[in-house]
């Protein structure tokens, strides 16, 4: 155990490096350069915002704000875990010649997601201010909904990347798997149009609770409700020890697949 | 005795090369239950013992395909044996491959940092070596291109000067100073010399016999994924030369 805190202590550096690689590469040649981050999703949410203000109005307060938290949320899952799940196929160049612990990688890849995450945060509290919405005190828990996503999508992640490495359809199935995953989580519709069945179904997905919490603490100013809590932090475990678990087992044949 | 820095013990490595390239899941599905994935079992290397001491420069000789790589694949902890295990002493620097960190659209600044933390050494400890790199690769003027504009010459200098800075504990070379022309390739050679002077183990792959003794003490003859000499590198070359 302490070898491996070791291990990640002497490659953290490198862990900056790619984070910092990933960041810059995308918006490289452009002439805000890194302002990109923050203003690509402002500008969505402003469209949005717009759009949905005029536009398919459910009977919820703030529907803008209702919109972009659930968007923010998803667009961060969805994101961080595709990206980690090719992180091993696109460094294999540098896992072929080089002892680089893989983990890295992939975890690289959320942390950069992260970083846009924080951007597009940053965003809706913009437009919350703008569209003279209520900024609550509670807003700053929401490091918590915070925090259990990134846990989260790390463990989704690295089983991701684990898979794809041998089956690279994983790539496309999961792209369509991720349009499910839109629709079975209350982004653009309210939890009370649902009938019996699909409300149970919607409920079980951790990212319908990750979300309720977030928009608890965001948006209507409450503590966070102790169920969703514990419920996706109980989810956001068990998939990152099932992540690590499978990415660990499966690591040492990375090399033959690539 | 003096110190050991590397020991492969019984090293064993196995490549399954199945005949057809299964990297579907309808494929696997297929033809597993048509049970018709078959792999032909290939043993890149077979019981090799080897250990290298504390400022040893040993060269890896033998024919193309031998196996040569992949042991020291598996010294630089890229390949994990599939028996047999490997073990080390100290830092490691391995030249592979020159460049396998690089990313082409970041300037030739940046790579030196992204390199330097591939091989596991902070910002801070990059910038006490940056100006070395710099003078090293000869590459003043270039440091803010992005390394896309590069040429290969350029590419091979600026590598091995990153994976050279410092003193590591073993250095791993794979036929990576055919590069450049012959004054850079001296350059290597007189700073892997000096690395040797402060007690750098050396594994050394090259197929220029007098690259060889020019600059290692031992040599093994690997032969198709077994050991079948190992001892002072002049009589190791001398009946390498015969074959």
């Amino acid at each position: 155990m302490t070898q491996y805190i070791q291990n990640f202590i002497k490659f953290r550096p490198l862990l900056k490096e790619l984070v910092t690689r990933d960041i810059k590469t995308k918006y490289r040649r452009s002439v805000l350069g890194v302002l990109w981050t923050l203003l690509n999703p402002l500008l969505m949410m402003i469209v949005l915002s717009i759009v949905f203000s005029n536009l398919f109005r459910f009977r919820i307060e703030n529907y803008p704000l209702y919109i972009l938290s659930g968007q923010l949320i998803y667009n961060f899952f969805s994101e961080g875990t595709s990206r980690s799940m090719s992180a091993v196929i696109d460094n294999a160049s540098l896992i072929k010649k080089v002892y680089i612990p893989k983990y890295l990688f992939a975890f690289s890849r959320i942390l950069s997601s992260f970083i846009n995450l924080m951007a597009s945060f940053c965003a809706l509290i913009i437009v919350m201010i703008f569209t003279d919405a209520r900024l609550y005190y509670t807003v700053i828990l929401a490091i918590i909904p915070i925090f259990l996503l990134t846990v989260f999508a790390t463990g989704i992640g690295l089983i991701l990347a684990a898979v794809a490495v041998k089956f690279r359809d994983m790539i496309h199935l999961y792209g369509v798997l991720l349009v499910v995953l839109n629709y079975l989580a209350p982004i653009i519709y309210p939890m009370s149009i649902l009938p019996g069945k699909i409300n149970l179904l919607v409920r079980l997905n951790p990212i319908t609770q990750i979300l309720n919490v977030f928009r608890e603490v965001v948006i209507y100013g409450q503590l966070p409700s102790a169920g969703s809590v514990i419920y996706s932090l109980v989810m956001a475990v068990i998939a990152l020890v099932i992540g690590l678990y499978v990415f660990y087992k499966n690591q040492d044949n990375f090399i033959l697949n690539l | 005795m003096a110190d050991i820095v590397i020991e492969v013990h019984d090293v064993s490595m196995k490549f399954n090369l199945s005949r057809e390239k299964i990297d579907s899941l309808k494929e696997y599905i297929i033809k597993r239950i048509k049970n018709k994935i078959s792999y032909d079992e290939f043993w890149a290397l077979q019981d090799i013992n080897l250990t290298v001491e504390k400022g040893e420069a040993v060269a890896l000789i033998g024919l193309n395909g031998c196996g040569k790589s992949t042991l020291l694949k598996t010294v630089a902890g890229v390949l994990k044996p599939t028996k047999g295990y490997v073990k080390t002493w100290g830092t490691i620097a391995p030249l592979i491959e020159l460049g396998a960190g690089f990313d082409i659209d970041l300037t030739a600044k940046e790579n030196v940092y992204l390199n330097g933390a591939i091989l596991g050494f902070s910002h801070e400890e990059m910038e006490t070596h940056y100006q070395d790199i710099v003078d090293f690769s000869e590459l003043h003027d270039f440091m803010d291109v992005p390394l896309k504009n590069f040429s290969s010459g350029m590419l091979a200098r600026l590598a091995f000067a990153i994976a050279t800075i410092g003193t590591p504990d073993i250095l791993i070379v794979d036929e990576v100073l055919s590069v450049g022309d012959f004054k850079f390739q001296q350059k290597c050679e007189q700073r892997i010399k000096h690395m040797m002077t402060k007690d750098t183990s050396i594994l050394f792959v090259s197929h220029s016999i007098e690259q060889v003794e020019s600059l290692c003490t031992r040599a093994v003859w690997i032969e198709k994924g077994h050991v079948r000499m190992d001892g002072p590198v002049k009589e190791v070359c001398e009946l390498y030369r015969q074959i």
